[in-house]
């Protein structure tokens, strides 16, 4: 047994390691992109110069001081106010520290953006978005994984009908991302008929009791959750059915049946457990991709949530709120994968034998 | 291989898929040839003189056959079409009165009326006198105190707003052709335009031109801009196949062969590539390619080579790899490294053809997902700015209001168009997986 910990610490070491690691690049590769290599740093540069000069300009106390005199009081402000921003250092020092700032979530104040409450500080702003795409991306990825693992299963049993050959039929609508389908969805319940909202995740005004509200987020909800489904459900239903139809092939489960175990006993020990890895790593990555498609889901059915307020950042420029929902949409997504690390290595026999290709990977 | 290529013709979704990319590839290639590139980016650029005569937000000609009535179709009357006399006055110079006749029998108003005026004059303006005569007799006066201007100029009688007073507040193209301005249904039957002025010697109309936009145009219909969405629609198509193509065969092909190389050579270098793989896998590509559209350049070439970088080291890659370290151990290729046949003559010769037929499904379905991720960076407002994509109608679309103004053909038209398009690969990609895959084998 210690044996078996001992191999299932060192592996979730490992892949911890690796996941802050990406966390690490993609917060640094952010912190360059938003700063423009550095070119941010010249352009606030001389709009410091600018605003200085002319306010030295139009201060009647300066008026009598010579030009020389006058210049290098400008200099010295612009050097000020350089110092003040942390502007005096070279854009690759400056990059470090930002990064190393991000990842420990210190995340400073915003530019512009502010939250609900009126604070400044990307903290709150984030808090304050992270709720909603919690609910919606949990909602989403937990009905996906009962739909399919129950549909699977179900489909798996019925090798050949029409159920199985229509779901098969229709794993290519898997192929347009879910907003896609969430477009269509707005025009036809939404706008069309017109019995569900059209976008946000409560109706303004929002209502009073805490039921009453709950309720309108629920109705919210089903669209773009139904969206995301359409968009993912066919294929995952397919590829699953298709891991168990291949596992309850093997001679085990045939010698279980001749044993006469019960079939919801067979399938539970011969034909789910060894699934579970592979199905495990297919939802990973279904995962990954719902969470990339979150960004224009919120933006097409105006939910308030990080991706939408990722993408607002961005139209503002407003750096430390991009870095901010890079970082945050870095440790959720290395939180999952790390979580269902975590479940595959308890799972799998081969990961506490340490033997063979470790990991989801 | 080819046997397993035969085989495909028993699938039905792979003849369905292979005859909708059949389709597209052809649209491309009319595109391409109808209307070439440069004229394709100067029509979607638009600009003044490039769509001046359609309709603003019309729908598709199509439309009329879902209604009993008869929409409006746009109807011009050319200077060659009016009827132009010249009365010659007392101090030299002419009254010139030209008119331009046209019969309108829609059951619903058209969406707009324009008069285009030409002429080279002694003064900057010329007064124009319009008015209009209607079937049932009367004549209403529209403007008298127009002034054309010299060169060329546009009265756009929908946007007169004295005219509309007038006309109890109705827009005038409605008004004008209103039976009962209370309960406005177009009175059907031949109207003309009147329009009269007085030119000094050497003052002359060198063109003029009425235009009565209808409410539907072309096969689908226009835009905010009055473009004609079919430049778009056709063109969507080979550039969405170029960047789906492109992209897929860049990432896949680049995965693959890496895959192979590290795999061969194990050791130090698996174990850089490996690392590689899982730390970019999380890092999220369409954030990213955002950040890049919006602060570096939204080219379409830009984003297709920084797609193709970052897919590069992608999930495909541990795919592969399993795969490869399977077939590593086969005796041939063992036999190749007895007789001594050097490192990358084995990987190119030997290792990677064998699995080529596993790229091929991978290649075809991983398609629709670049396809769409160029649509997802439009939609976004991050598309290419002078390339007229699906993504890009559709954006526009969000952007000026088409849902709420019922203009629904503008974002279902590109929507289908994409869906066709991804389903076509898909379900071709899905035979392939299901023929060439040997775990697949039976299921």
């Amino acid at each position: 047994m210690r044996g078996n910990v001992a191999s299932i610490a060192r592996f979730v070491l490992v892949r911890l390691v690796g996941l802050l690691l990406s966390v690490v690049a993609a917060v640094y590769l952010t912190v360059i992109i938003v700063n423009l290599g550095g070119e941010l740093d010249d352009m606030r540069i001389s709009q410091i110069q600018e605003q200085r000069a002319i306010q030295v300009a139009m201060n009647p106390e300066y008026r009598d001081i010579p030009q020389a005199e006058r210049e290098r009081l400008i200099q010295r402000l612009v050097e000020q106010d350089k110092r003040r921003l942390g502007l005096d250092q070279p854009f690759m020092i400056r990059s470090f520290r930002y990064t190393i700032n991000a990842i420990t979530l210190d995340l400073g104040r915003s530019e512009s953006m502010t939250s609900d409450r009126g604070s400044r500080l990307v903290r709150n702003i984030l808090l304050d978005r992270l709720p909603p795409t919690l609910i919606l991306f949990g909602t989403v990825d937990l009905l996906l994984f009962f739909f399919a693992v129950f549909g699977a299963l179900f489909l798996s049993r019925r090798y050949g009908s029409f159920l199985d050959r229509t779901t098969i039929a229709l794993a290519p609508t898997s192929a347009a991302p879910g907003w896609f389908y969430g477009i269509f969805l707005i025009i036809i319940f939404g706008y069309a008929l017109n019995i569900l909202p059209t976008g946000r995740m409560v109706s303004a005004p929002p209502p009073d009791t805490t039921l009453a509200y709950m309720g309108s987020v629920i109705q919210h909800m089903i669209l773009p959750v139904t969206a995301v489904l359409i968009g993912a459900v066919f294929l995952t239903i397919y590829s699953w059915r298709t891991f168990f139809l291949v596992y309850s092939s093997e001679d085990y489960v045939e010698l279980a049946r001749a044993k006469g175990l019960p079939s919801g006993a067979i399938e539970r020990r011969y034909v789910l457990r060894p699934t579970l890895p592979a199905i495990i790593t297919s939802f990973l990555l279904m995962i990954i991709t719902t969470g990339m498609g979150q960004i224009i889901l919120e933006t097409v059915f105006r939910w308030p949530g990080i991706g939408r307020l990722f993408y607002q950042a961005i139209t503002l420029h407003d750096t430390p709120v991009i870095v901010g929902t890079i970082v945050i949409q870095g440790y959720l997504l290395a939180l999952s994968v790390f979580l269902l690390d975590f479940i595959y290595a308890a799972v799998d026999p081969r990961v506490r034998v340490g033997k063979g290709g470790g990991g989801t990977s | 291989m080819r046997r397993r290529l035969r085989e495909l013709r028993q699938y039905p979704s792979a003849i369905i898929g292979m005859t909708v990319i059949a389709m597209f590839v052809g649209l491309s290639i009319y595109a391409v040839i109808a209307i070439p590139y440069s004229e394709a980016v100067r029509l979607w650029t638009g600009g003044p003189g490039v769509w001046d005569y359609t309709p603003r937000r019309a729908a598709p000609l199509w439309y009329d056959y879902f209604t009993s009535d008869r929409r409006a179709r746009t109807i011009n009357v050319f200077l060659e079409d009016a009827r132009v006399t010249s009365e010659p006055l007392e101090d030299g110079g002419e009254r010139v009165e030209i008119v331009f006749p046209f019969e309108f029998n829609y059951d619903e108003f058209p969406k707009e009326i324009s008069l285009f005026i030409w002429g080279t004059y002694e003064t900057r303006t010329k007064p124009l006198h319009v008015s209009l005569r209607r079937p049932d007799g009367s004549t209403i006066v529209l403007d008298e105190r127009n002034m054309a201007r010299r060169g060329g100029y546009a009265y756009r009688i929908s946007q007169d707003m004295t005219l509309r007073r007038e006309l109890e507040m109705r827009a005038p193209h409605v008004g004008l052709l209103a039976d009962d301005l209370a309960d406005p249904v177009p009175l059907k039957g031949q109207y003309e335009l009147v329009v009269e002025s007085e030119l000094a010697e050497g003052e002359e109309f060198d063109n003029a031109r009425l235009v009565i936009y209808g409410q539907l145009h072309g096969v689908a219909g226009t835009d905010h801009r009055r473009r004609d969405l079919t430049v778009a629609l056709l063109w969507g198509a080979p550039l969405g196949l170029l960047f789906g193509v492109v992209a897929a065969v860049g990432a896949q092909m680049s995965t693959f062969v890496l895959g192979g190389i590290g795999t061969w050579f194990g050791g130090v270098l698996d174990a850089v590539f490996q690392a590689i793989t899982r730390v970019v896998i999380i890092i999220p590509i369409l954030a990213f390619l955002i950040m890049i559209g919006h602060f570096y350049s939204r080219s379409l070439f830009v984003m297709l080579g920084f797609l193709i970088l970052l897919n590069v080291f992608s999930g495909a890659m541990i795919m592969y790899r399993a795969m490869f370290l399977q077939a590593k151990e086969a005796p041939y290729i063992e036999a190749a490294r007895a007789y001594g046949a050097g490192n990358f003559r084995i990987i190119f010769r030997y290792l990677l053809p064998r699995l080529a037929p596993i790229l091929l499904p991978q290649l075809v379905m991983v398609i629709p997902s670049f396809v769409f991720l160029e649509a997802s960076l439009a939609v976004l407002g991050l598309g290419d700015p002078i390339l007229p994509t699906w993504g890009k109608v559709i954006f526009d679309a969000r952007e000026n209001g088409a849902l709420y103004q019922g203009q629904f053909y503008w974002i279902v038209q590109p929507s289908v168009l994409l869906m066709m398009i991804g389903m076509g690969f898909a379900m071709l990609g899905f035979t392939l997986d299901r023929v060439f895959n040997p775990r697949l084998r039976g299921v």
